[in-house]
């Protein structure tokens, strides 16, 4: 096999064959897709389908606590646990830049392979293309999910009501900052690991265990805790209000914040949920949450208020900041 | 304007220094300073530590603010 | 949250805060005190910190000029994108630049027609990249005030010591006593108080406010960044409005002291020049600026390439500058909000993330 990926992978020919016979069907060996036929055949699924498609674009593809393959299994798996669905399968669909290393590949498929295995959720079709030098950024991954509905679980935003609580599973901001070092042209040194995991075994317990509780969930990816909750707060038309003093931040990334001007409520994250549950069931849940490896640093952090809408902060020194929805990316700044 | 963060000294050299911020290390230059020795605390801003920071002072500072919160529940009760 | 970052958490102490609060709201008179931050720094850690409300009766803050971005000519960043699109220059800046709208465009826009910026955290890293791509000029965008410049200062130092020729700097640097001097002045922004800045202080030491405490009798505190140094420093305007007095006292007196950074000082009289500077929405304020030196004149970009930055004061809607000089509150201009918003910003104050409007817009105008 060659040490680098060529145009002649993704022309459909013998290399293209010899590509998925001899990388791609060792890291992916399941009944499902070992056929290598044009579909998977799933089968007959009973219950109520969700459906999702993601894109995964990061640079670089490897960064301390996880990269694109891992990324590309868990941001699809999540899509659906925040929707009440146990994941069933998954496509893969590869587009890689000529010249990309094979061993890059194999690194990427081994982590999607282990991420899929953690998840329970079979890689069940894929498709690779090969894109010329210069127009690719090294791999791009798209992943589409197929899950089934747990218990009949629907996300519910019209339900949200005063009194409900707000729900975060973990620490925010671990994953940007993670991305952002291995970048390297901050040249900062941090212990931070993204958090990226699959979500599916800390959350569809709790949908039967804490049935009617649990009125929405999001998983607050690219723009972090900050503009999901604006998003809910918007589809759910109520005022949620937030305390400063309880959003769970680690040090290190604190640190990376201070310095670069960075607001910690606009940070991706990749192994998180947000969680709007009603005010009596609250503590139990986090409980629950806390007893899972995911769930460690789950904490209350703010509810849902009379009157308004969109998203307030009682800030530590007492006061009331608005939570609005950023514009772009965050920047490091020095003012 | 002027985002700068207080950063303990790790390491000393040659006009640079490695300064650490909680468990967040980054190097920086201190041509702006004179003699920083490590242990010592600095100001960093946009790479460049611009001053020194009086860990007697912000005693000080601080102990003001004791008081005054201290002064602030007596008044209260 | 975690609350373990020394001499940072200790200074955003909950308890504390209330209790400065209280004592403001005891000192404060019938009608609100007028104050002024000049920092947008500090605009940003009230607007983060919510304290706007908490004083609301008390005190007014307004928001001053110190956001280096939002005084920036809008000929800056039309400078800027012809030394990239016309001269291919590479350009290194600090995040803060890129959205800052220019007469028809902006860094971000042009970057997604090829212009080629990269975000730096500082000016050494854009003399890094000068050394690391030598075939290719890189101008660095030397925005800033006096926190600021001996950093750029030192990076032009750094170059020339190693001989790095590619390098040069568009530089924007103004000085923050002459336009206190400017405000405290005009009659129409009646200031009671100045909250001064912490890290320019630290710099160009507290005495440099003296001249402004004593010519226009307006209290100075120059107070850290943190919401209790915030706290305490305009509880110190109060007690000093009080008493009847103007002085320069210094809350930040862990960094900041009365002579300053001897050292960067010097650094900033060997790579500047004072010159006299136009301030967007405001106009020129003599003596309020800095320009490379001669003897640098190889390392400024406007002379190696030959490209002045233009100052042209306009005549639109923008009420930039009023808001600028504390006249009017963002809320007040017909353009917040509406016109004028984050996304599409029509002037700097909406832009900057320490913009007086944009911290309006963002956090609330609470």
């Amino acid at each position: 096999m060659h040490d680098k990926i060529l145009l002649s992978h993704g022309e459909g020919g013998k290399r293209t064959r010899d590509l998925i016979a001899k990388v791609i069907a060792r890291y992916f060996d399941n009944p499902v897709l070992s056929p290598f036929l044009d579909a998977g055949l799933l089968g007959r699924i009973e219950g109520e389908i969700a459906f999702t498609t993601d894109g995964y674009v990061v640079t670089p593809p490897f960064f301390p606590g996880g990269d694109i393959g891992r990324l590309s299994v868990c941001g699809t798996v999540n899509d659906l646990a925040v929707c009440g669905a146990k994941p069933v399968a998954i496509s893969c669909g590869l587009i890689l830049e000529e010249g990309l290393p094979m061993d890059t590949l194999e690194r990427a498929l081994a982590a999607m392979r282990d991420a899929a295995k953690e998840a329970g959720v079979t890689i069940a079709c894929g498709d690779t293309k090969v894109v010329e030098r210069g127009k690719g950024d090294g791999i791009f991954i798209t992943t589409a999910g197929v899950g089934v509905s747990v218990d009949g679980w629907r996300p519910a935003p019209s339900e949200i009501r005063p009194g409900d609580r707000i729900l975060l599973t973990g620490t925010m901001g671990d994953h940007q900052v993670a991305v952002l070092i291995a970048r390297q042209n901050l040249a900062i040194d941090a212990p931070v690991l993204s958090d990226v995991a699959p979500l599916s075994g800390l959350l569809l317990p709790l949908l039967p265990r804490f049935a009617g509780k649990v009125r929405f969930m999001r998983d607050p990816t690219r723009g972090g805790v900050g503009v999901t909750l604006n998003e809910m707060a918007s589809a759910a038309n109520a005022r949620f209000v937030l305390d400063e003093e309880r959003l769970p931040v680690r040090e290190s990334v604190r640190g990376v914040c201070e310095i670069l001007g960075f607001d910690p409520l606009y940070l991706a994250n990749e192994g998180k949920a947000v969680l709007i549950v009603a005010g009596d069931a609250a503590e139990a849940i986090v409980a629950e949450l806390r007893e899972h490896p995911h769930g460690r640093d789950a904490a209350i952090i703010g509810e849902v208020r009379e009157g308004g809408s969109g998203v307030r902060m009682r800030t530590l020194s007492g006061g009331v900041r608005a939570v609005d929805y950023p514009v772009g990316d965050q920047l490091p700044r020095i003012c | 304007m002027c985002l700068g963060v207080p950063a303990k000294i790790l390491e000393t050299g040659d006009g640079a220094a490695v300064v650490e911020l909680g468990d967040v290390r980054r190097g920086i230059s201190v041509m702006l300073i004179d003699d920083v020795s490590v242990g010592e605390w600095v100001i960093v801003h946009a790479g460049f530590a611009i001053e020194k920071l009086s860990e007697e002072e912000a005693e000080q500072t601080l102990a003001l603010f004791r008081e005054i919160a201290e002064s602030d529940e007596f008044r209260e009760s | 949250m975690n609350r373990n970052l020394k001499y940072i958490d200790d200074f955003r102490d909950p308890a504390t805060a209330k209790a400065l609060v209280e004592r403001i709201r005891r000192d404060a008179g019938d009608a609100p005190v007028r104050l002024m931050e000049v920092c947008g720094t500090h605009t940003v850690a009230i607007a983060r910190g919510g304290i706007r409300p908490l004083l609301s009766g008390a005190v007014t803050m307004l928001s001053g000029p110190g956001c280096p971005v939002c005084v920036t000519l809008d000929g800056y960043i039309d400078a800027a994108i012809a030394l990239g699109t016309e001269r291919g220059a590479l350009l290194a800046s600090f995040g803060d630049m890129l959205r800052v709208p220019g007469k028809s465009s902006s860094l971000e826009k042009e970057k997604g027609t090829g212009l080629e910026v990269r975000v730096v955290y500082s000016p050494l890293d854009a003399v890094a990249l000068a050394a690391a791509t030598p075939d290719r000029e890189v101008v660095f965008l030397g925005v800033g005030f006096e926190t600021t410049a001996p950093a750029i200062g030192g990076a032009i130092r750094t170059a020339a010591d190693r001989g790095v020729r590619n390098f040069s700097v568009l530089a924007s640097v103004r000085t923050i006593p002459e336009a206190m001097g400017a405000l405290a002045a005009d009659p129409e922004v009646r200031i009671e108080g100045f909250l001064c800045p912490a890290h320019v202080s630290v710099v160009i030491g507290t005495d440099a406010y003296l001249p402004v405490a004593q010519r226009y009798g307006i209290p100075c505190v120059v107070a850290g960044f943190e919401p209790l140094d915030i706290l305490l420093g305009i509880s110190m305007l109060l007690r000093q409005k009080k008493e009847g007095v103007a002085r320069v006292e210094n809350e930040y007196s862990r960094v900041a002291t009365a002579t300053g950074n001897r050292k960067a000082q010097e650094l900033i009289r060997d790579v500047f020049v004072p010159c006299d500077t136009g301030w967007r929405g405001i106009g020129v304020i003599p003596g309020s600026g800095l320009r490379i030196a001669d003897r640098y004149a190889s390392f400024d970009a406007e002379k190696k390439f030959g490209a002045p930055v233009v100052f042209a004061p306009e005549a639109s809607a923008c009420r930039c500058g009023d808001v600028l000089k504390g006249k009017i509150l963002p809320v007040d201009c017909p353009l917040f909000g509406k016109a004028c918003v984050p996304e599409e910003p029509y002037g700097p104050c909406m832009v900057s993330s320490e913009g007086s409007c944009a911290a309006y817009y963002k956090y609330g105008a609470l």
